[in-house]
């Protein structure tokens, strides 16, 4: 948007060349297919969620322990895949939290502005690679590197997913966190080193309470990043909803399931089809919100930046 | 940055600043280590996934059909559906795609509307891409029609990349100065006239890297197309946009989730061959990004 000059540019030219009225209208619409599309898949969730929940009632979809909509035995309680996804998330946070927090600090604390410059583009690799990528080295090398140290390990597991999946997001948290360490104004840290601060208790102390609400917008993004993720874990993770907490044995997360129906032919109208868009609406809202929060955050870091 | 010497004060007594010298230094190394174990453990996986696929990479394995047998299986009806999804996909998306940007930046007034659209694209950005593909099948595949053809597929992908490049081509927009429009304007060009022969021209090249890092990554992209139904078997090439297909991603996946050995070298050798188109596509947008720099520095 550019305000100031516009309005006289428009009463100059906009009535005297009906074209000009034309293009206007053309990229209007453009701009518009992004509320089409908001519009195009909130509807179709809701339209088939609505279908689902004709045939199966929402206490047993949030009171059931078992999800086996494809069996004989059907039952649809969402909770074993929302365990599956919360189990992968958490592992993936424990890797991604700790390493992004650390070369976030790097970055933008220890390294120059020559390696910051080069360092930061390499890290975003780490997020640019495709998953089904990253589902393969999941499944097919640290599984059996972790089965050797994890006993009991199956070929199918929580563990190996997560731990892939916490590198993949780790670029996120590092790079947002990174964005909002190194936008705490330098008056803090010459402050804090001025009272006789060193190095370690101006960034632990000073700098990282400071950029806080930054780093906690980085670290729910990446929570919405692993929620939303799927062919690694649906490679590596197994397709056996399982309501546990065991790292160890194969689970399925909500995006799996939606991709295990997918690859069978299940004609629309079925409850199978349906299915997957119950459980897709329940994946949208968690990362709506989960968005919003990131996004909440980070506006909250903006206004409060002007220092 | 300022060494520990510095900043420990002279009043610090010996030991304690030797102390916290050498505490600031092992969280240094830490700190570094994080920032490095991720990529060299994302290196030694490469290279192993490199020397699985070389004794499978040649010329039969990119020119072949599939097969149940590992060793005489090929990537070409990937290869060719990957091509034609990343041709229509930018065909639907760019025109779009820019179109919506250039609205934003050149037409929008500030108004609730303008505020509405942007919401939403930042809001698409984050969508997990599965739920796009939940849309295309809903949409494309059984509401237009289209079936589980290419057409359906490369519609949904555009969906998926459109925020992408609309936020890539607002920012080229953003870098060519008002005063250049001005000049345009005073010349007594319209305001359309002055997009198409001094804005656009001037950030093409900034547009051309956004929307080629857009398609570097849509053509590694996997749950939506499986969304949709792309097929995991197919042993012919796609020959109308509604034709069934297969993509290299897809392929791969199928190939991974096969329990015998043969089928996974396979597979990482389909990985070796994704991976070079992307860094071939990568290659071309930091040198555009470059040519760019040179021009207007």
């Amino acid at each position: 948007m550019r305000r100031g000059f516009q309005p006289l540019e428009r009463e100059l030219h906009g009535a005297r060349h009906p074209f000009e009225r034309v293009i206007g209208a053309v990229l209007l619409v453009c701009g518009l297919l992004s509320i089409g599309t908001t519009i195009g898949i909130v509807g179709v969730l809701l339209f088939e969620t609505a279908a689902f929940f004709r045939s199966v009632p929402i206490s047993s979809f949030l009171g059931d322990s078992q999800w086996t909509p494809l069996f004989e035995d059907k039952h649809f309680g969402i909770w074993p895949l929302v365990a599956g996804t919360f189990l992968t998330t958490v592992i993936a946070l424990a890797v991604a939290v700790p390493f992004g927090l650390l070369a976030a600090i790097y970055l933008s604390e220890i390294a120059t502005m020559r390696a910051r410059r080069i360092l930061k583009p390499i890290l975003e690799v780490l997020a640019g690679v495709p998953t089904v990528v990253y589902g393969y080295f999941a499944l097919s090398f640290v599984t059996p590197l972790l089965q050797r140290v994890v006993p009991g390990l199956a070929g199918f597991n929580a563990l190996s997913p997560g731990i892939v999946m916490g590198i993949m997001i780790l670029p996120v948290i590092a790079s947002l966190s990174e964005d909002a360490i190194f936008a705490v104004p330098a008056s803090f840290r010459e402050g804090a080193y001025a009272l006789g601060g060193g190095k370690l208790p101006t960034i632990f102390r000073v700098v990282l309470p400071s950029a806080f609400s930054g780093i906690a917008a980085a670290v729910i993004l990446g929570i919405s990043r692993a929620v939303g993720e799927t062919m690694i874990v649906a490679i590596a993770a197994g397709q056996q909803p399982r309501l546990t907490l065991d790292p160890r044995v194969p689970i399925e997360t909500m995006t799996a399931y939606i991709v295990q129906v997918s690859l069978g032919d299940t004609p629309t109208g079925t409850i199978e089809y349906q299915t997957i868009f119950a459980v897709g609406t329940a994946l949208f809202t968690m990362t709506l919100l989960l968005n919003l929060a990131s996004f909440r955050l980070r506006q909250r870091v903006l206004k409060g930046g002007t220092h | 940055m300022t060494s520990a010497a510095q900043t420990a004060g002279p009043s610090a007594d010996l030991t304690m600043k030797e102390k916290g010298a050498l505490v600031e230094r092992l969280f240094s190394l830490l700190s570094l280590l994080a920032l490095f174990i991720p990529l060299v453990l994302l290196a030694v996986l490469f290279g192993d996934a490199l020397r699985d696929a070389l004794p499978r990479l040649d010329w039969n394995f990119l020119t072949g059909y599939p097969s149940r047998r590992p060793a005489s299986a090929g990537i070409l009806p990937a290869l060719v559906g990957s091509a034609y999804l990343m041709l229509l996909t930018a065909l639907m998306a760019i025109p779009l795609g820019v179109g919506a940007a250039i609205y934003l930046e050149e037409y929008a007034r500030p108004n609730r509307l303008t505020q509405l659209i942007e919401i939403n694209i930042s809001n698409l950005a984050g969508v997990p891409s599965i739920i796009y593909g939940l849309l295309g099948l809903e949409l494309f595949v059984r509401g237009f029609g289209l079936g589980r053809s290419l057409i359906a597929g490369a519609a949904t992908l555009a969906l998926l990349l459109l925020p992408m490049v609309i936020m890539a081509s607002r920012e080229a927009l953003r870098t060519v100065p008002l005063s250049l429009r001005e000049a345009g304007y005073a010349l007594g060009a319209d305001q359309w006239e002055v997009i198409r022969r001094v804005v656009l021209p001037m950030c093409l090249p900034g547009i051309l890297t956004g929307i080629i890092l857009s398609v570097a990554r849509a053509i590694g992209e996997t749950a939506p197309l499986i969304t949709i139904g792309a097929l995991t078997y197919v042993a012919f090439l796609p020959d109308s946009l509604k034709s069934p297909f297969t993509a290299l991603p897809i392929q791969i996946f199928n190939w991974v989730s096969r329990p015998q050995a043969g089928f996974h070298v396979n597979a990482s050798a389909g990985i070796v061959v994704l991976l070079a188109l992307m860094l071939l596509l990568n290659g071309l947008a930091i040198f555009l990004r470059i040519r760019l720099q040179r021009r207007t520095s």
